[in-house]
This record gives C-alpha cells, sequence and structure tokens, in this order.
C-alpha cells in the first residue's frame, strides 16, 4: 500500500475535509463576533472555494484509482469522475443558495458539515469495495441527519430529522447485512472480486437474499418506493439549503454508486475473457445473473414512477410535492439503471460485444446526465421555495399566489425549472428523459423494457398536473397579498443562473453530453 | 429564409415578456410587427418556393444522430402561410387586451414560433420539441385571459395535448430505437424500412396521438372546451393552426413514416379490415356528430367549436383516403378551414361577445345585430357560407376534393361525410339567423334603450382583421390553383413514398 497514491486519489475529499476545518476555523475564531449576514458570506465563501479547488483535485487525479494489492478500492474517471465533479458543482450552488438565509447562529458548522457530507458523497462515487461503500454512505447520512435538524428552533426539522435518523440507521443495518452475505459468500468485499467468485461458483439463493437487502439499503437513500417513506416528511421538515442538500447531493451520490455495482458487475471480468470458450461462459453467468438482479430494481422503478407520481397529485405542500417528485424521478432513473446492457450469445456471434461495451457507457452517460441535470433543477427549484417561504412564512401552494406580480424573475425562474421537471422541451429535463428512454430503448427493444419506458412517459404526462398547479397558482390565480417579495442579489444571480443553464442545455443537448462523455475516454 | 419566421417570433417572444407592463399600445404594435414580419416572410417563402428545399441542415446531437434540419414542401408552405395570416389576425383581435398585455404577447408569439418549427420541420425529433413547446403557452393564454370557465378548460386542453404528445414520444422512441438507423431525420427514418408488424401497432398510436390535437373524435373534447374558454385570439389560434398541428402530425408522421399501419389487418372486424377503415370512421363519426351537437348549442361560441371538430373531420377522412384528390383536399381543407374558423372565433368571441358580452343565443335574439351590427352581421354571412362549403369560397373546393377522394376509396364514407355537410349547413344558417337576423320584432322602449346605449364602434383593427381573413378564404375560393400548385407535388411525392 502507497500512502502517496491514497493521498493523490483522495486529494478532493482532502481538501474538502481541509476546507470544513478551515471554515470552523475562521467561523469561530476570526469572525465570531461579526454579523450574521457577514459570517455567512465568509463561511460560504470559504466553503465554494474549498468546492473548486476540490474539482481541480478531481481533474487532477488522473485515471488510475487507487488499489491495495491488486483490489480495486477507489476508482477514477468514468462515472466516478462525472459524479464527483457534479457533486461537488452542487455543493457549491447548495453553499451559494446559503446566503441571506438566517435559520441558524451556527453558520460555520453548518458549512463544515456540508462540505464533511459531501466528502462522503465522492468516497461513495468513486468506492469499488463494500466497506469503503459503507464508510462513505455512514460519513454523508449522518452529515446529513444533522444538516436536516439544523433549525433548532423548529419543531418540524427535529421531526423531520429523527424519521430520518431512524429510517437511515434502519437502512444502513440492512445495507451492512446484505454486504456481510456477499463477503461470507465469496470470502472478498470487492465488487469485481464478488463478480468473478459469483460467475464461477454460480450464484446461490442466498446471493439474492443479499441482493435484495443491498437494494432495500440503497433504495432508501435514492427514496425509492416502498423504501420512501421518510422522504416527505424531511424534504418538509428540513431547512431549505439541506433539503436542497439532500434532493441533489445525496441523490447524485447515491446513484453513482447504484450505476457502479451495475456497471461493475456487468463489466467483463480481465483475466478471465482469454480464449472465446471462456468468454461465451461468462457471458452468459454475467447475463443470467444481472437479469435476476435487475429485476428487483425494475420492479421498484415501477412503484415509484407510479406511487410518485401519484402521491404528488393530492400534495399542498410544495416541498412534499417536491418530494413525491424526486421519487417519481428516481423511478426514473432507477429504469436506467436496471437495463444496462447486459450480453448475450447472440453477441458473440453477431461479434456485437464490443459494441455494447459503447452501448453500456452511453446507458450510464444517460443516467449521469439525468442525475446532474436533475440535481441542478432541485437546487434551484429549492431556492425559489426557500425564498417564498421566507416572504410568506409557509410552503403551501398557496403561498405561491401571484408570484408573477410580486416577483417577476423568481416566478419566471419557476416556470423554467418547474417546466423542466415536468419534461417540456426544450429544457433540459425533457432532453435528460428523451435520452435516458432511448437508451433503454437501445439496450432491449423487448417487451419489458418497452412497457416501463411506455409507463415512465405516460406518468411524466401525469407529472404535468401538479407542476401546473404550482405553476397556475404563480401565474394565473389571483392574489390578496402583492407586496413584492425581495430576495439578495446573490440569490437572484444565481437562481437566473440556473434557470439559463436549464434552458441553454435543453436547446444545445450535446454540450454537457460531451463534458460527461470525456470522462470515459 | 422561411426559417426566419420561426427564429423572428421566439425572439419577439422573448422581447414582448421584457417590454414594460403599464404600457399595452406598445405591446400590442410591438406584436403585431413581429407577426407581419412572420407572415412576410411566409408569403415570400410561398411564392418564391417551389418542390422541396432543405433550410438548415445541421448536426444537433451527434450521438443520436439528430438533426437541427428545417425542410419546406408545398404542404409546409401553405400551413406557413397560413399560420403568418392567423399570426397577424390573432393580434389584431386581440388589440383590446388590456390585462399583463406584454405577457399575454409574449405566451402567444412563442406559441406561433412552435407552430411554425412544427410545419417547417424535418427531424421528427425536432419536430416533437416544437410541438410540445406550443402547448404550454396555450394553458396560460387561456388560463389567464380565458372566460368560461377557464382553468378547467386550460387544464382540460394542456393534459389532453401533452397525453396525446406522451403517445407520439413513445412511437418517437419506439421508431428510433426498432430502426437501428441512428437517426430521427423524417427521410431517414422512412428509409429505415421499419417491419411491418412494428408500422401495425406504432401507427394507430401516434395517429391517435396527433390526432387527439387535431380533434379526432371521440378524443375531441378538449376542443370545445377550449375553444370557449380561450380568448378569441387563444380560439382562434387553436382552431386556427393548433388542431392544424395535430392532422399535420398524422400526415407527415403517422402516415409518412408507418405507411404499411395503413394495410389490411386480413381479417375484418365489423366491417372494419384496416387501421385506415377505423380512422376513416371515427373522422365520419366525429364530422357528423360534432355537425349535430353543434345544432343543439345555445351558446354562440360552441356552435363554432363543434363546428371546428365536425370540419377536422373532413381533414382526417382526407388524409386516410391516401390518393392524391382527397389528400389534397385534407391539405387545402387545413387551410381553409383555419381562415374560415379564425374568422368565425373573430366576430363571435370578439365583434360581438365584447358588445353584447353575451353569447347564448336567448339573449343575441333581442338584441337585433344585424341592424345594430351591420359589420358583424355582413362578415358572419361572409364566413358562414364559406363555412357552409358554398362555391367561390375556400371551404368548397377543399371539401369537394374530400368528397371526391372519399368517393374512390369507400363510396360509403362519402354518404357519411355528405350528411355531415347537410347538418353543417342547418347549424350556420340556425345560428345567424338566431343571433343575427332574429324576426323578433323589437318593441318602442327597445329601440330607445338601443338608441341611448349604441354598441362601440367597429374598430380599425376589426376591420382590417375580417379583411384579411375574408380575402384569403375568398381568394382560394376563386383561385385554389394559387395553393393547389404547391400542395399537388407535395402530396404525390408524400403518397409515392407511401405506395
Amino acid at each position: 500500500m502507497n500512502y502517496a497514491d491514497l493521498f493523490r486519489a483522495m486529494l478532493p475529499e482532502t481538501v474538502l475535509e481541509i476546507a470544513a476545518l478551515l471554515v470552523l476555523v475562521v467561523d469561530l475564531g476570526i469572525v465570531r463576533k461579526a454579523a450574521l449576514q457577514t459570517r455567512v458570506a465568509v463561511a460560504s465563501f470559504l466553503g465554494i472555494a474549498g468546492c473548486i479547488v476540490a474539482i481541480w483535485g478531481v481533474y487532477s487525479a488522473g485515471n488510475s484509482g487507487f488499489s491495495v494489492d491488486g483490489q480495486l478500492l477507489l476508482s477514477a474517471g468514468s462515472i466516478a469522475g462525472v459524479a464527483q465533479v457534479g457533486i461537488l458543482v452542487l455543493t457549491a450552488i447548495t453553499l451559494l443558495l446559503l446566503v441571506g438565509e438566517e435559520f441558524t447562529r451556527h453558520v460555520g458548522e453548518y458549512v463544515a458539515v456540508v462540505l464533511m457530507a459531501a466528502a462522503g458523497g465522492l468516497i461513495i462515487a468513486a468506492a469499488q469495495d463494500l466497506l469503503v461503500i459503507f464508510i462513505g454512505l455512514e460519513l454523508l447520512s449522518l452529515g446529513l441527519y444533522i444538516l436536516t435538524a439544523f433549525a433548532k428552533k423548529s419543531g418540524k426539522s427535529a421531526e423531520a430529522a429523527m424519521k430520518y435518523y431512524l429510517f437511515g440507521g434502519m437502512s444502513a443495518a440492512f445495507l451492512l447485512f446484505g454486504f456481510s452475505y456477499f463477503y461470507g459468500l465469496t470470502g472478498t468485499t470487492n465488487l469485481s472480486g464478488i463478480q468473478t467468485a459469483i460467475v464461477q461458483t454460480g450464484p446461490t439463493p442466498l446471493f439474492y437474499v443479499a441482493w435484495i437487502l443491498v437494494v432495500a439499503g440503497l433504495g432508501f437513500k435514492v427514496a425509492a418506493v416502498p423504501f420512501h417513506l421518510w422522504a416527505p416528511d424531511t424534504y418538509e421538515g428540513a431547512p431549505a439549503p439541506a433539503a436542497a442538500f439532500i434532493a441533489s447531493v445525496s441523490k447524485v451520490a447515491s446513484f453513482a454508486l447504484l450505476l457502479t455495482i451495475g456497471s461493475q458487475w456487468l463489466t467483463l471480468v480481465p483475466g478471465q475473457t482469454s480464449g472465446l470458450v471462456g468468454l461465451v461462459v461468462d457471458l452468459q453467468a454475467i447475463s443470467q445473473v444481472w437479469t435476476k438482479l435487475a429485476i428487483t430494481i425494475l420492479l421498484v422503478s415501477a412503484a415509484s414512477m407510479v406511487l410518485g407520481n401519484l402521491a404528488a397529485l393530492a400534495q399542498s405542500s410544495v416541498r412534499r410535492l417536491l418530494a413525491y417528485s424526486a421519487i417519481a424521478h428516481a423511478g426514473y432513473i432507477l429504469l436506467g439503471v436496471a437495463t444496462l446492457p447486459h450480453y448475450s450469445m447472440a453477441d458473440i456471434h453477431h461479434s456485437l460485444a464490443a459494441y455494447k461495451i459503447v452501448a453500456a457507457a452511453n446507458s450510464a452517460i444517460a443516467v449521469l446526465y439525468y442525475i446532474l441535470t436533475y440535481g441542478l433543477t432541485t437546487i434551484g427549484a429549492f431556492g425559489v421555495v426557500s425564498v417564498v417561504e421566507r416572504a410568506t412564512g409557509s410552503d403551501k401552494l398557496d403561498s405561491f399566489l401571484g408570484l408573477h406580480k410580486r416577483n417577476p424573475l423568481l416566478a419566471a425562474v419557476l416556470l423554467v425549472l418547474f417546466l423542466s421537471l415536468a419534461g417540456i422541451p426544450p429544457l433540459v429535463g425533457f432532453w435528460a428523459k428523451f435520452n435516458l428512454f432511448a437508451a433503454v430503448l437501445n439496450v432491449g427493444a423487448g417487451p419489458v423494457p418497452f412497457t416501463l419506458v411506455a409507463l415512465a412517459i405516460a406518468m411524466s404526462a401525469v407529472s404535468l398536473y401538479y407542476y401546473l398547479q404550482v405553476l397556475k397558482r404563480a401565474y394565473v390565480m389571483p392574489a390578496a397579498d402583492e407586496s413584492p417579495i425581495k430576495t439578495n442579489p446573490v440569490t437572484t444571480v444565481v437562481l437566473v443562473a440556473i434557470a439559463a443553464a436549464v434552458i441553454v442545455m435543453g436547446c444545445f443537448p450535446a454540450l454537457l453530453q460531451n463534458w460527461i462523455a470525456s470522462f470515459y475516454s | 429564409m422561411l426559417a426566419w419566421c420561426i427564429y423572428i417570433s421566439f425572439t419577439g417572444a422573448f422581447i414582448a415578456a421584457l417590454l414594460p407592463k403599464d404600457k399595452p399600445a406598445l405591446a400590442r404594435w410591438f406584436a403585431l410587427a413581429v407577426a407581419a414580419a412572420g407572415l412576410a416572410i411566409a408569403a415570400v417563402g410561398f411564392a418564391a418556393g417551389t418542390g422541396r428545399e432543405v433550410i438548415v441542415d445541421a448536426l444537433w446531437v451527434p450521438t443520436m444522430g439528430i438533426h437541427y434540419l428545417l425542410v419546406a414542401d408545398g404542404i409546409s408552405r401553405v400551413l406557413v402561410l397560413l399560420t403568418g395570416i392567423a399570426a397577424v389576425a390573432g393580434v389584431l383581435f386581440s388589440w383590446n387586451v388590456d390585462l399583463r398585455t406584454n405577457q399575454f404577447f409574449a405566451f402567444y408569439l412563442a406559441l406561433i414560433g412552435g407552430v411554425y418549427g412544427v410545419f417547417l420541420s424535418g427531424d421528427l425529433f425536432l419536430l416533437f420539441v416544437s410541438y410540445e413547446i406550443a402547448i404550454v403557452p396555450k394553458y396560460f393564454l387561456i388560463a389567464i385571459w380565458g372566460s368560461t370557465r377557464r382553468e378547467y378548460g386550460a387544464m382540460k386542453l394542456a393534459l389532453y395535448s401533452f397525453t396525446g404528445s406522451a403517445m407520439v414520444l413513445i412511437g418517437l422512441l419506439a421508431a428510433y430505437a426498432t430502426s437501428g438507423a441512428h437517426t430521427t431525420t423524417l427521410a431517414g427514418l422512412a428509409h429505415a424500412g421499419l417491419p411491418v408488424s412494428f408500422q401495425m401497432w406504432c401507427f394507430p398510436l401516434v395517429f391517435v396521438g396527433f390526432g387527439i390535437l387535431a380533434g379526432l373524435w371521440p378524443f375531441h373534447t378538449w376542443a370545445p372546451t377550449g375553444h370557449v374558454a380561450a380568448p378569441t385570439a387563444a380560439s382562434m389560434l387553436l382552431a386556427g393552426v393548433v388542431m392544424k398541428l395535430g392532422a399535420y402530425g398524422c400526415l407527415r408522421v403517422a402516415i409518412g413514416l408507418f405507411p404499411h399501419g395503413l394495410d389490411p389487418w386480413g381479417v375484418t372486424f365489423i366491417g372494419l379490415g384496416s387501421w385506415r377503415d377505423v380512422f376513416a370512421l371515427l373522422a365520419v363519426i366525429g364530422i357528423i356528430y360534432g355537425a349535430l351537437v353543434a345544432l343543439a348549442q345555445t351558446d354562440f361560441k360552441f356552435v363554432i367549436g363543434y363546428s371546428s371538430v365536425s370540419h377536422m373531420g373532413f381533414v382526417l377522412l382526407g388524409l386516410v383516403t391516401l390518393n392524391q384528390i382527397g389528400v389534397d383536399g385534407a391539405v387545402l381543407q387545413m387551410f381553409s378551414h383555419g381562415v374560415i374558423a379564425g374568422l368565425l372565433f373573430a366576430i363571435v368571441g370578439r365583434i360581438v361577445y365584447d358588445r353584447t358580452h353575451t353569447r347564448q343565443f336567448a339573449d343575441l335574439e333581442h338584441m337585433h345585430l344585424a341592424r345594430r351590427l351591420p359589420f358583424a352581421a355582413w362578415a358572419f354571412v361572409v364566413a358562414g357560407v364559406a363555412s357552409m362549403g358554398l362555391p367561390g369560397f375556400s371551404g368548397f373546393i377543399a371539401e369537394l376534393q374530400v368528397l371526391v377522394g372519399a368517393w374512390r376509396a369507400n363510396p360509403l364514407w362519402t354518404f357519411g361525410a355528405g350528411v355531415g355537410i347537410v347538418v353543417g349547413v342547418a347549424y350556420t344558417w340556425r345560428a345567424l339567423q338566431k343571433a343575427f337576423f332574429t324576426d323578433i320584432i323589437p318593441g318602442a322602449h327597445v329601440l330607445e334603450e338601443e338608441k341611448a346605449h349604441p354598441f362601440a364602434p367597429i374598430t380599425w383593427p376589426e376591420i382590417a382583421g375580417v379583411a384579411l381573413l375574408g380575402i384569403s378564404t375568398v381568394a382560394v375560393g376563386v383561385y385554389p390553383r394559387v395553393l393547389l400548385d404547391q400542395i399537388e407535388p407535395a402530396v404525390k411525392a408524400l403518397l409515392g413514398g407511401v405506395q
């Protein structure tokens, strides 16, 4: 084991931890006596600077990753690289939106916890080993529990944190239990090691039991039905910046993990692929195992799409509405995760294996594209909700009444972001959906993927209704109170920039796609 | 050149949104200038264009082979011209919008831009994007500036449209994945050789998806409520061009890409042997049903709303005849109905309603509008006889061609459509009589009342709008070749690909 390599591989995480400590020192030491606004500005600035340096760290880490005794612990490039940069950018944006918030006086602690949780996210995104995965998840989760509880004067915040914590602890237990089975069955905690072992010995029923446990644990993180119960309460009770962080950064990290597991267990095992016969056997074994594993994800995906969208129809709180919409979006993304290309005999006969590898990259790119753009849009949506909430004291649908008069710019941003979430072109949400569904159908044009894509599209037609419920209040219905809502300039600039990015990326989808693809070359 | 219709409209929408709220006149003149510029470009493009021209072709998303491809052929040029005319007329008839005028025209111009985009798209993905862009402005136009049950009508319209486009999206994705051609251009997909079995199920999906917006019976119910709820300009656009988007999609995408979906099934089920029979039947039912329901309405605007369903039935019937004259007629009917429906909605929703503040026949009967609003009465006579399909107006030549085409395909369809025409005469006549030429003799006090409260005089935008639409329908009625010269070769090329 080479500590210099470890340091290089963990450079972004290290930078974030140093930034977190620095924020604490500066906030509790140097600017302790300053006004709250100044402290918030200083702390977010330091945090954002940390994120920027960490992004540089991701780029400079190269594509080698970090291995011990030939076992890969942390990967670099492809999924890990994209997700890490995504996590850092989204973290920086949530910190920017912190400016002007007044829910806590413990600014330094808040920013430090955000940065540490983000470091956990970075670890998850790169992890290739069950133990590393678990450490990263716990680091992230503990941060999120604290962030949820951060509004100390709000009972709702405490309640939300308690629910989140209890559900989270339970799901972590499930996850660890599943991991222990994997270890017991295969004698290794390494993802590709587990795959090799399963292909050699064949999957036992216990393997599938372990998988179900793991799906339960990870399904909790991404708020997929039936592990979603925490989401509406947490989204509603947490302070808005924390909720935005949970809805975006934590989602990106968790989906990156699912994607890593999915694509890792589908990739050909090096060393076993010599000779055509061995290759064929491997492919078949992998394909069979994955097909069975994917069924669980598909079920969870379908349930999330249906339940998330239908439950969102009945919400009167915009935050809960966003929570259920997040569940629905998790359903769409899981559809992409479950239908990563797998290999069959026919592929070998038609020498399509190389093509399938390209297709696998395309599917992963489509999923990453969706997560990143969804995360960005959601942060913006929470930004708007938080401004409205501060002005009106509530996040009920009716607090959005007359927003177009009270703050036309904010209303326009809301319009763009919600239409993007609903999947209306030419906004980026549409392209993300289109790309994802096209990738799913490209992989397998059989009746099952087709039905699920049709279900997803039908459900996104349903979703237009509840997004329009909010927009209707902002633009159409008359308001009793038409006093202007003030936003501070930083928030305004950030929100307008997010809306502009949603439009530009929607009109030129290749921009972000090429950027993601650049991590694959 | 024609591409500038799209760019001007979207830029105009953006600028209109930024115009000051308290200067409605500025927003109006600005919108009129943008719409007129669009019409001018459309007219020049129409006059100068021949055959199929590629306007812009740029690779948009390389990984999926999506092109930003704008193509114009005769059908596109006719419909772009219609859009230009309807856009200008719509602005003229919205001259009295005082509430949030700048936003009104921002949504209005965005809708127009989307419509231009659909008619000029040569790429299925681009067509779909433009099609969806048109949905959101429609919702806000109706929900904010509409009348009767506007929020209900707007939401119904938005959900119907979105459901239709979801079906189209499924078809689009399935066609893309099945073809394996790594392209979404219409020409590329048409040549990809999609399997017949695939076309068999994808055709009805996409046809119904687009058909919802074209008022295909029994998915038409958004149309009357939407039309009635919408502000005048929006009803004019809905009936005038948005319903044409649906019909255009049916022709260009459903029939153009999945022609084998129209082949006989090989079995007959209650007399229906193919999807073609099914949709012809639905179209004929739509023609008769729309006309009969229009005959029974008590609200003037509902009459026009249901008449749109009936007239759009002719378009759909013409499309599934799949012969030259029938499809020619369908395209001509799109233009004709676009102009005539625009005129009817303008008279009912703007000229009459803004002065009488009622659309109920029971009230209008007592108002003697022929005497008090002679301009409206005569404009409605012109629009009404055009709508009935009298020779000399565009409706005649269009519906005649559809009927001839239908006769060649299956004479039974012609009988059904013929019944619709007869009922069409009846409801137009009834509306004309009840609203304008009532035989109730006014008492002396009524006359005095009328003298004391005269209606506001007809304004110049109203005259200009009526003139624009009226001249269009008469010009095409007297000399249909001006459009048919464009339509015929394009339809021939399209059907050549189909057969």
